[in-house]
């Protein structure tokens, strides 16, 4: 019996109250995949993928966190295996204290699953009959499954697609049915790949609305993945980053400005043209267009120095402050990690 | 230790496990039986095809015994028993696991991920996916070519013989089964196995309708001891039959049907394990 998990008598040692344990746990997780590739008429060349490589995080109930990174930066893989789809080459990964990939069927009691790109309904009938399906598959007991598909139906507007069959759904109405669909069950972990993708604003913005209410309401742990990011600045008060399998940041959306060493720029337009403004400290000339001038002042500092400073040795007819954009500050971490690899191969 | 641990708890869960992957079954089953009949002339129209394909089939054995009277020493009515009960049991089989061949293109596409996210056992989702009635038209013409035979042929009939038959039929459906299984593990590993698997059970069929003693012994010997289609009905037939046992294979093993399918059967759950837990999807 001693052998069966000798994680857990540890963890208590420590930390004797049992809530500190995090709902999600992953510790040094990887993946590995073995690609094997014809390199001549009998030869084949074996090479090591390491999808995920090394990531560790806890998730604690209720927490809606963000997941992102460029295409085959490992999301996926992650979430598969968080939902024990796929077994780990090594580390340590428990959702609800349960390991995924040895008890797969039991955790999918637990947890809702949506891929984006991948729907759980039936093509060919109702909407309705994929949910009864689901009723006798999860064993969800009436009243409850009754209550669950009413508020799905109201929250989501769903009531005049249950009778319609699932081919006929437009993809925003096909979403919103699969994600009804992974919520019957009263999951107590939702994972979302890609749940905007392909969307119009309109269905996009009710997704979004669901998804607060339901962690609002429900406190229903939310783990998303999404090219999207508006919807993590719209959802998520964590984001995690992820490139090359490993894990590049994990903290609040706003501090990510900070770690991207991202700039905020100062719009400054002048009574006229004039040279370029190079004498103001803390901020550093971009270009001009005209009397227009931008300068670009890092995003953790204060605006305000600097427009006295402009303001007392310049003539000043207006001016503005452009926030950084995200995605731009994303796209330099991963370069940045481009660059990293690039100079360590070297 | 934790291994040994782990499987006495699968034994001791074997029960749920069974009657779970029959409740799933049904389940997906009956989902994709309401699909097939959204489209009612479609499926009339592949059922009547199914049944005529198969009855060719035995149109062909037919003609042959207008030209000879017999077939390696068995008779006409000989050759429609071991047509009856192989394809009995092969209807059934595919009836009931068919879709196993299938799965190649679900674990190439990635759409196995939606099964292996659902609170049941895997195998069953996988054998019920797309499943069609139509495969029935292969267990009823098995079924009538097999009455027949029973009607035709002068045997002294004991209680074991009569006992063997059914016997007989169950095993040869789930020593074919285990085969089918056997065969969707590897497409874990290799998506395009799925031909190979075929030759044994569509190619097994075929060969199992027609006596052992026209084939070469060292085929014969090969589906008795590598792939143990001999036990479907060769086997078990010969018995019914008062013929002996080919040569090299003991006496007891006409009774061995049972035993070997449930052999089968454990080797395929094996496989199968090994195959979900190796299973990588796709990209996204």
């Amino acid at each position: 019996m001693a052998g069966r998990n000798p994680f857990v008598p540890i963890d208590r040692k420590l930390s004797p109250v049992q809530t500190s344990v995090p709902f999600i746990e992953v510790d040094s997780l990887e993946k590995i995949f073995t690609i094997r590739r014809k390199a001549g008429l009998l030869k084949r060349s074996k090479r090591e993928v390491r999808a995920v490589d090394g990531i560790s995080f806890g998730v604690e109930r209720g927490e809606m966190v963000g997941y992102i990174g460029p295409n085959g930066a490992g999301k996926s893989t992650t979430i598969k295996m968080l939902t024990g789809i796929l077994t780990p080459s090594g580390g340590r990964l428990r959702v609800a204290g349960i390991d995924p990939a040895r008890e797969r069927t039991r955790l999918a009691q637990r947890i809702g699953v949506v891929f984006g790109q991948r729907t759980t309904l039936w093509w060919d009938l109702p909407l309705k009959d994929s949910y009864g399906l689901m009723h006798r598959m999860y064993r969800i007991p009436d009243a409850r499954y009754r209550e669950n598909l009413d508020r799905c139906v109201e929250l989501l507007d769903l009531g005049e697609l249950l009778d319609v069959p699932v081919r006929q759904l437009s993809l925003g109405q096909r979403m919103r049915g699969d994600i009804a669909a992974a919520l019957l069950h009263d999951p107590e972990v939702l994972y979302l790949d890609e749940p905007t993708i392909g969307l119009d604003v309109v269905s996009k913005a009710r997704v979004r609305e669901f998804l607060r209410e339901l962690n609002t309401t429900r406190s229903t742990t939310v783990l998303l993945t999404t090219h999207d990011l508006t919807d993590i600045e719209q959802l998520c008060s964590r984001v995690m980053v992820i490139d090359h399998g490993r894990l590049m940041y994990d903290g609040k959306l706003t501090g990510l400005h900070a770690v991207g060493e991202s700039e905020r720029l100062l719009v400054v337009d002048l009574e006229r043209e004039l040279p370029p403004i190079e004498d103001v400290p803390g901020a550093r000339f971009v270009r001009s267009e005209g009397p227009r001038q931008y300068l670009a002042f890092p995003a953790s500092s204060s605006a305000a120095p600097l427009v006295a400073a402009v303001a007392a040795a310049y003539p000043l007819v207006d001016l503005s402050v452009r926030e950084p954009d995200i995605e731009a500050v994303i796209a330099k971490m991963y370069g940045g990690t481009r660059e990293e690899r690039r100079e360590s191969l070297m | 230790m934790a291994e040994a641990l782990r499987t006495s708890r699968d034994s001791r869960r074997a029960y749920p496990l069974v009657s779970d992957s029959w409740r799933t079954y049904r389940m997906v089953a009956g989902m994709w039986i309401r699909s097939t009949m959204t489209y009612r002339s479609s499926f009339a129209l592949t059922l009547v095809t199914s049944f005529c394909v198969t009855f060719f089939d035995f149109v062909v054995i037919l003609l042959m015994f207008g030209q000879v009277r017999g077939l390696g020493g068995f008779s006409f009515a000989e050759v429609a028993l071991l047509y009856g009960t192989t394809g009995t049991s092969f209807g059934l089989a595919d009836l009931t696991m068919g879709s196993l061949q299938r799965m190649g293109k679900r674990v190439r596409d990635g759409s196995l991920d939606t099964f292996l996210m659902r609170p049941a056992p895997l195998l069953a989702q996988v054998a019920a996916d797309k499943f069609a009635l139509r495969r029935f038209g292969r267990v009823a013409q098995g079924l009538l070519v097999l009455v027949w035979a029973l009607v035709l042929l002068d045997v002294a009939w004991t209680p074991v013989k009569v006992l063997l038959l059914p016997v007989m039929l169950v095993s040869g459906a789930v020593i074919f089964a285990a085969v089918m299984v056997l065969g969707a593990s590897a497409l874990f590993w290799m998506q395009d196995a799925a031909e190979v698997t075929s030759s044994f059970t569509y190619g097994g069929n075929t060969l199992l309708q027609y006596p052992p003693t026209i084939f070469a012994q060292e085929l014969v010997r090969g589906v008795v001891f590598v792939v143990p289609l001999a036990f479907v009905n060769w086997l078990p037939a010969l018995y019914v039959l008062g013929r002996p046992a080919p040569a090299g294979v003991p006496g007891w093993a006409v009774f061995a049907s049972p035993l070997v399918a449930a052999v089968c059967c454990g080797v395929a759950g094996i496989a199968w394990r090994a195959g979900i837990r190796s299973y990588r999807s796709t990209g996204s």
